[in-house]
């Protein structure tokens, strides 16, 4: 057998993005999507990199039962802070700003995104709420939980409440601007034949991931503002004191802040469809299912909300709705699985260092996406709401999910982005190291918080230590194996083998052009005449019909 | 503790067994599911390796049968799980007839609980075995949550309202009391005990800790002090302002047509916020008591108006009765 021959350039131009100018001007003032991508990927890692040091801090001070590494006041801002550059200034650009900027132009046969000024823009915007937010860190911090409850955030705290909430207001408009491009983009620049069910499960999720974005994020803009207007002039919105009603404060919160997780998980969904593809070459099994999911999430994303106030004395009949549509919306996340487990059927699995981290994700995400259910469950909630089952679900999804899509894509992009590629042996090595290190973190904190552990506790009671000492041992696995990869990928920058064009024999647009691309992506618009994933050869493909025969044929 | 890491916590209310239940069944289906899906990942992985660079497998388009199948199966095992969970939720939050009120105030970073016959207690709670305790709560600053793991029950204590709480405990012993909202610097400080003792033992207690006055009796002479009685009578028969005796628990007509059940948070509101809702037939003329009275006062008022007898018969609000039946 011999590689199968997908078009690639003839020869490979010497000049790509990254060569095509030189001076930190032409990286400041570039429309390039794929160098704003590496702007992204630079600012979003040094935020990764504080607020690992956060959960460092976190997990030191928690490994006896008395509070005696930090203060309560400085635990309290450490966890909040943690909190904050984790959710608003890592994880939700985490892959759409940078993995998505770069690739969903490439991906649909475009130059760029459809305003790569606005692009910039958003970058700049982004920096600008990030040196908000770490003036408010460094002048003194704030400790009022990344959730900002009201009346303690508009009233009892004396931190920098304000100043914190003007950073993460600012950075929602660069999260509101991405997902504008993105679906102007999808919309209006697919290249010829490139229709909406050829397109990547990636770009499904990113159409679905930018709805969220520019329909959620005014909400918690307009929140932020109502606890800034409160805080400084002393009217009453949420404060009772001042005739304000505490809950409401929830309500808006939620409303954002439960679809942004859809946020931060959707385009780890995209990249997993796109992992487990690609390295079991093999189309997805249920294409069109997997990509109505994604906007299936999307939607119901916003009707839940209010299952995180089941025990704030929210209606009875309320909270039986809100439980409901929390079941509905694990539907779609099942299929997923259901679907990506289905597609390795009978494919051709390679163990390259992204598809262990699909793999990974699809256990991971098993497990968050099913302890979610327990919290759905309006009885069990009651029990378990500000518990550590609490914090050990959301890790799951967003470190477990999120997190490991983001790792596994960024292995798998990274030849098509620098042009190297990273130590093989190293990235399999650092991947297992990292999958057990998260386990043994956050699996003990879900029989912590049964047990009736509180979230947000500086100190605690010392029957609770034995899951507190496992925590903090994975905590350290977990983050010596993030460091491998840290230091590896700046390795081979340098030091690493060139990559070729297509070096995993791939079909997607993206592996069509030279690695790395040329400033204006193709050389020549690409003419799209197959299907996504579709790996052997059209003359087979033919005799095989359009996608091949149903299964039970097989 | 019976093992040496346990699983689940004391079990000490009746709802203990019924979370604990649904807990197993929710753990159960998530194992089955988490170890399906880990074991046919591994034995496709495995299984269908790649043997040879190159190979290419034949696609597979997918199959309307099986999304149909995967689709339906999990909503209707979700399906179960909601219901069940629904249930109990719903069994926890009708409020009980005869349960022994407790007043329960949360504020940074103490629990400070009074009960009806007048015991006064911070951060502990002693309370008889099979009785209904139900708590009244507010806070005084921010939120609080009153968590008790062993009872598998919370409600967050709200300020500007009240919420309620009930449990009935089954089993003599000292549990952990929590605060699970996260309320500022000595949160994780904010912890006490609940004390769950015998019937006999319980009134014992009680009767080893009188002279205190009950929140009904200090509540009268509030009503006294901050002139109450001129607009709304001695024994809350009406006059210019509404019939206060022997509301409690029915609803009023308002001004605007709409009926209001007369519960705590409506006397409460009331009292702070008097033009909120009018009773049909009076005046917006009653001044707002915002700011000058604290949230143990406006405790003690509502448990004196909830005390006094339908008619404005004279009723001496003096020491109640202690709660329990058995009870000298």
């Amino acid at each position: 057998m011999r590689p199968i021959e997908y078009y690639e350039p003839p020869v490979p131009s010497k000049v790509n993005y990254i060569n095509a100018q030189y001076g930190l001007k032409s990286w400041l003032l570039t429309k390039d999507h794929k160098r704003i991508a590496l702007l992204y990927l630079g600012s979003i890692t040094f935020f990764f990199f504080i607020g690992g040091l956060y959960a460092l801090m976190i997990r030191l001070e928690l490994l006896t039962p008395q509070g005696d590494f930090l203060q309560s006041a400085t635990y309290n801002k450490v966890f909040t802070q943690h909190g904050i550059i984790m959710i608003f200034f890592f994880l939700i650009p985490s892959i759409p700003a940078t993995l998505g900027n770069f690739l969903v132009p490439m991906m649909i046969g475009a130059k760029d995104l459809a305003f790569p000024r606005i692009n910039l823009l958003s970058w700049y915007i982004y920096l600008l709420g990030g040196v908000v937010t770490i003036y408010a860190l460094l002048a003194g911090g704030v400790d009022t939980g990344w959730t900002f409850y009201t009346p303690f955030s508009t009233t009892f705290s004396n931190s920098y409440v304000v100043a914190t909430g003007l950073g993460i207001f600012i950075n929602g408009f660069s999260s509101i601007l991405t997902g504008l491009n993105f679906i102007v983009t999808i919309h209006t620049m697919r290249a010829p034949g490139m229709t909406w069910f050829r397109m990547p499960l990636f770009i499904w999720a990113h159409y679905a991931t930018s709805l969220i974005m520019i329909l959620g994020t005014p909400v918690i803009a307009i929140t932020i503002l109502l606890l800034a207007f409160e805080r400084i002039s002393r009217v009453g919105i949420f404060d009772p004191a001042l005739g304000g009603d505490p809950i409401l404060f929830q309500h808006l919160f939620w409303f954002y802040s439960h679809p942004a997780v859809y946020i931060m998980i959707l385009p780890s969904m995209g990249v997993i469809s796109e992992l487990i593809a690609n390295f079991s070459r093999k189309n997805i099994f249920g294409y069109s299912f997997v990509a109505f999911s994604s906007l299936a999430i999307a939607v119901f994303g916003f009707l839940v909300w209010g299952h995180h106030l089941f025990v704030t004395s929210q209606s009875v009949y309320a909270g039986m709705i809100f439980s409901f549509l929390s079941f509905a919306v694990a539907i779609p996340s099942a299929i997923k699985v259901f679907n990506w487990t289905a597609t390795l059927y009978k494919s051709s699995i390679s163990y390259d260092t992204p598809m262990l981290y699909a793999l990974g994700f699809i256990g991971l995400f098993t497990i968050g996406g099913m302890t979610g259910l327990f919290l759905a469950s309006l009885a069990v909630d009651v029990h378990l709401s500000d518990t550590y089952f609490v914090v050990a679900h959301f890790h799951y999804i967003m470190v477990g999910g999120a997190l490991m899509g983001y790792l596994g894509g960024l292995h798998y992009w990274w030849p098509k982005i620098t042009g190297r590629m990273y130590p093989e042996g190293w990235g399999r090595f650092s991947a297992l190291v990292i999958f057990v290190g998260f386990n043994l973190t956050f699996l003990p904190q879900f029989v912590a918080g049964y047990l009736g552990m509180p979230r947000r506790y500086h100190a605690y009671p010392p029957e609770f230590q034995v899951f507190n000492v496992l925590s903090t041992a994975g905590a350290s696995i977990l983050g010596f194996g993030m460091l491998i990869p840290a230091i590896y990928f700046v390795w081979s920058m340098r030091y690493g083998k060139h990559a070729e064009s297509n070096p995993w024999h791939l079909p997607g647009l993206e592996w069509r052009t030279q690695s790395p691309p040329p400033t204006e992506n193709f050389e020549v618009t690409p003419i799209v005449t197959w299907e996504a994933y579709e790996f052997a050869p059209a003359e087979e493909t033919q005799i095989v019909g359009k996608f091949g025969p149903e299964l039970e044929q097989i | 503790m019976q093992s040496w890491i346990p699983l689940v916590p004391d079990s000490a209310s009746t709802f203990s067994w019924q979370v604990d239940a649904l807990y197993f069944y929710l753990s159960g289906v998530t194992l089955f599911f988490t170890l399906l899906i880990s074991a046919v990942l591994i034995f496709f992985v495995i299984r269908y390796r790649r043997r040879t660079p190159y190979e290419i497998p034949r696609p597979i388009a997918g199959s309307h049968k099986l999304e149909t199948l995967w689709t339906i199966i999990p909503f209707v095992i979700a399906m179960t799980m909601f219901g069940w969970g629904a249930r109990v939720y719903f069994e926890q939050y009708k409020s009980p007839t005869n349960a022994i009120e407790v007043y329960v105030v949360g504020k940074q970073w103490m629990w400070k609980l009074q009960h009806a016959t007048g015991q006064r207690e911070i951060n502990q709670l002693h309370v008889p075995v099979g009785r209904k305790i139900k708590l009244i709560m507010t806070s005084e600053d921010v939120i609080h949550d009153f968590f008790v793991p062993a009872f598998r029950t919370k409600m967050d204590v709200v300020p500007g309202k009240y919420t309620t709480l009930w449990f009935e405990a089954t089993t003599p012993g000292t549990y952990r009391l929590f605060c699970a909202e996260y309320c500022g610097m000595n949160h994780s400080g904010m912890i006490g005990s609940i004390i769950v003792m015998e019937p006999r033992e319980f009134d014992n207690w009680l009767s080893g800790n009188t002279g205190n006055t009950t929140p009904a009796a200090a509540g009268q002479q509030l009503y006294q002090t901050l002139g109450c009685a001129s607009c709304h009578g001695a024994n809350g028969e009406g006059g210019r302002g509404p019939t206060l005796a022997g509301v409690f628990g029915k609803t009023t007509q308002l001004q605007t047509g709409e009926s209001v059940p007369v519960n705590e948070a409506y006397i409460r509101e009331s009292i702070l916020n008097p033009q909120a809702k009018i009773v049909a037939g009076f005046g917006p003329i009653m001044p707002t008591f915002q700011g000058q009275i604290s949230e143990d006062q406006l405790v003690q008022l509502v448990a004196f108006i909830k005390s006094l007898p339908a008619g404005g018969q004279t009723q001496p609000a003096a020491p109640a009765a202690s709660p329990t039946p058995n009870a000298k």
